[in-house]
């Protein structure tokens, strides 16, 4: 920045540069004008309007064709009496903490056991192939299960039979539907919390497991006693990322299922889905949509709430 | 039993138990490494195996034959050139345009005062909060209302403006120091030359970040395709591979499985060669 000196000497230069410094102000003001436009227009055009539209919504019936008619929370009785609506919430629910809690944990002991003592290509390999999968698409990976999961053919129930298991019908019936879209859901998306918890064990002195190896205590009581503790923050962290991201689940068990057999795995985003762009009932869909947008930011509260309260920050 | 031979055998007991514990760690993580990527090893195998034999009774782990025939068939069965170059055509310009307009309102964030800025970043932010699937209804309204929809620039417009992506870059901006700025400004440089000469160039490791992200993200995606394009001459790649497996009549597992295999193939490439910027940018939303 250029300073100005007040001698009266110096008045020439200093009024020159005061003039530089505001042509650089107006400048810089156009700049910063001309670079944020295309992001905050943008995203006041694709995403607060539309918010506040959905919001809107939400209190209207509309079918695109005829004009939209103010029905005040109609739509919001109509959903809490809609069985279909009710039972995609309470799969999106059951989905939401069975495949956190199984991601969670398998990604938790997979990070402990790379981030022990391990030769460094083996850590890296290892590194490497639990984060594959979450660079795949959601639909190849569903189709490429589909198959895998197929009942006469599929090379799962073929392996299954070698143990003497009879064909499981994944997804010819509900409760095989229900856990496949579980497991492939979990199969693809435990790289990420993997990823956290590395990052997160990473940072967990090696001096204090040298303490406690010296104490003698064992691998587990290491692990309850230090790890469990210590992660405890990236814990917080990768279940609430993991539950938000869950209780959008669509892309699989669209693909698997269309939400088959009956509404066993149906999903709230394919309530929505449905209603607005198959029966064009588009204060119904955003209706339902405040509802999930409501569950998010109450997992959010919580996580704020929680984190002041249990978590050890070190 | 003397002294000296009890103290050997209590040597040589610890190693082996820990060889022992390390050798099982390993053998554990092998296991879960052959969950994880068997089911890829398989559809990889079966894409290889002519069309009709993956239809057969009885599932094989090792094709008999290895042949192209079926990556030859989904070419026949679906206008395959035209979904990859959709994608690509979206993929490509999702991810170029979201570098652009991040790296100039993330700068913006960073480096230069005014009044509200704080304010106009936590509303930036804020939009992070909403998720996708709860705007889409209006955001469709909007595409239709500017006459967009059953277009590619349906998905590409509303995709480029991206607050994670700004987010990113002004973390990376903020990194950068206010002197080199500073240095500039007293070498005459204007604030458009001191962006363009000065920051942008050194601010490349944080767009290949959100480069990758974006291009990860826009490649896979099936939500957004699935609601926007009606006719199939607009799909994307994991659209019309849905769509086909849809159609069951028409595909042999093979077929739709070596199209799966060709729709990885980019995904592949930036795990091989941008998995540790791709890594940095998933983890970068959690330390917020």
């Amino acid at each position: 920045m250029t300073t100005v000196t007040k001698t009266p000497q110096a008045t020439e230069p200093a009024s020159a540069s005061r003039d530089t410094a505001a042509r650089t102000r107006r400048s810089e003001r156009r700049l910063a004008l001309v670079f944020l436009i295309p992001t905050v227009g943008g995203l006041a055009l694709f995403t607060f309007i539309p918010i506040v539209g959905s919001l809107v919504l939400a209190f209207f019936k509309w079918d695109v064709i005829s004009s939209p008619k103010f029905v005040g929370l109609s739509n919001f009785i109509d959903i809490v009496a809609d069985g279909t609506v009710r039972r995609s919430f309470l799969n999106t629910i059951l989905f939401v903490v069975t495949t956190v809690i199984l991601q969670l944990s398998v990604a938790l002991g997979l990070a402990a056991l790379v981030q022990s003592k391990l030769p460094g290509w083996l850590r890296s390999i290892f590194r490497s192939v639990f984060f594959f999968p979450l660079i795949l698409s959601a639909a190849s990976v569903s189709i490429m299960m589909s198959y895998l999961f197929n009942q006469q053919f599929g090379l799962v129930n073929w392996l299954l039979g070698h143990i003497g298991i009879p064909a499981v019908p994944w997804l010819n019936s509900g409760p095989g539907a229900i856990v496949m879209v579980i497991l492939v859901y979990v199969w693809q998306n435990f790289g990420f919390s993997f990823l956290l918890f590395l990052g997160g064990l990473a940072s967990i002195p090696r001096e204090v497991y040298e303490a406690a190896a010296i104490d003698g205590a064992s691998g587990w009581r290491q692990f309850s006693r230090i790890t469990l503790p210590l992660v405890s923050p990236t814990i917080l962290v990768a279940s609430v990322m993991a539950i938000i991201a869950s209780l959008q689940i669509f892309d699989q068990p669209y693909v698997l299922t269309r939400g088959g057999p009956g509404d066993s795995t149906r999903t709230a985003v394919m309530v929505i889905y449905e209603s607005a762009f198959q029966q064009l009932q588009f204060g119904r869909a955003s209706a339902i949509g405040l509802v999930l947008t409501v569950l998010i930011m109450l997992v959010t509260a919580v996580q704020f709430r929680l984190s002041r309260r249990f978590v050890f920050y070190s | 039993m003397t002294t000296n031979t009890l103290v050997a055998q209590q040597r040589s007991k610890r190693p082996l138990s820990a060889r022992l514990a390390s050798t099982s760690k390993i053998v554990f993580l092998a296991i879960a490494a052959l969950f994880t990527l068997g089911p890829v090893v398989w559809t990889i195998l079966t894409s290889l195996q002519p069309p009709t034999e993956s239809l057969g009774a009885t599932p094989s782990l090792i094709p008999k034959d290895l042949s192209f025939e079926s990556y030859k068939a989904v070419f026949q069965q679906v206008d395959m050139v035209l979904l990859i170059v959709n994608s690509a055509l979206v993929t490509l310009l999702c991810a170029v345009g979201q570098m652009i307009t991040a790296a100039m309102a993330g700068y913006v964030f960073a480096k230069i005062e005014f009044r509200g800025r704080g304010l106009l970043f936590g509303l930036v932010l804020a939009t992070m909060m909403v998720p996708m699937q709860v705007t889409i209804v209006p955001v469709f309204m909007l595409i239709r209302g500017m006459g967009l929809s059953d277009t590619l620039l349906a998905l590409i417009l509303p995709a480029i403006p991206t607050a994670f992506g700004t987010f990113l870059m002004r973390q990376y901006f903020l990194g950068l120091p206010d002197e080199l700025g500073e240095a500039a400004a007293i070498d005459g440089a204007g604030p458009w030359r001191t962006f363009f000469s000065v920051y942008a160039p050194l601010a490349t490791p944080g767009l290949a970040i959100v480069g990758i992200l974006a291009f990860n993200y826009h490649w896979n995606e099936f939500f957004r395709p699935l609601i926007m394009l009606i006719s199939e001459k607009n799909y994307t790649l994991p659209l019309g591979l849905v769509t086909l497996q849809g159609n069951k009549g028409t595909g042999s597992v093979a077929t739709i499985l070596a199209g799966v295999v060709i729709s990885m193939i980019p995904a592949l490439f930036v795990f091989i060669f941008g998995q540790r910027t791709l890594r940095e940018g998933l983890t970068a939303g959690s330390h917020r």
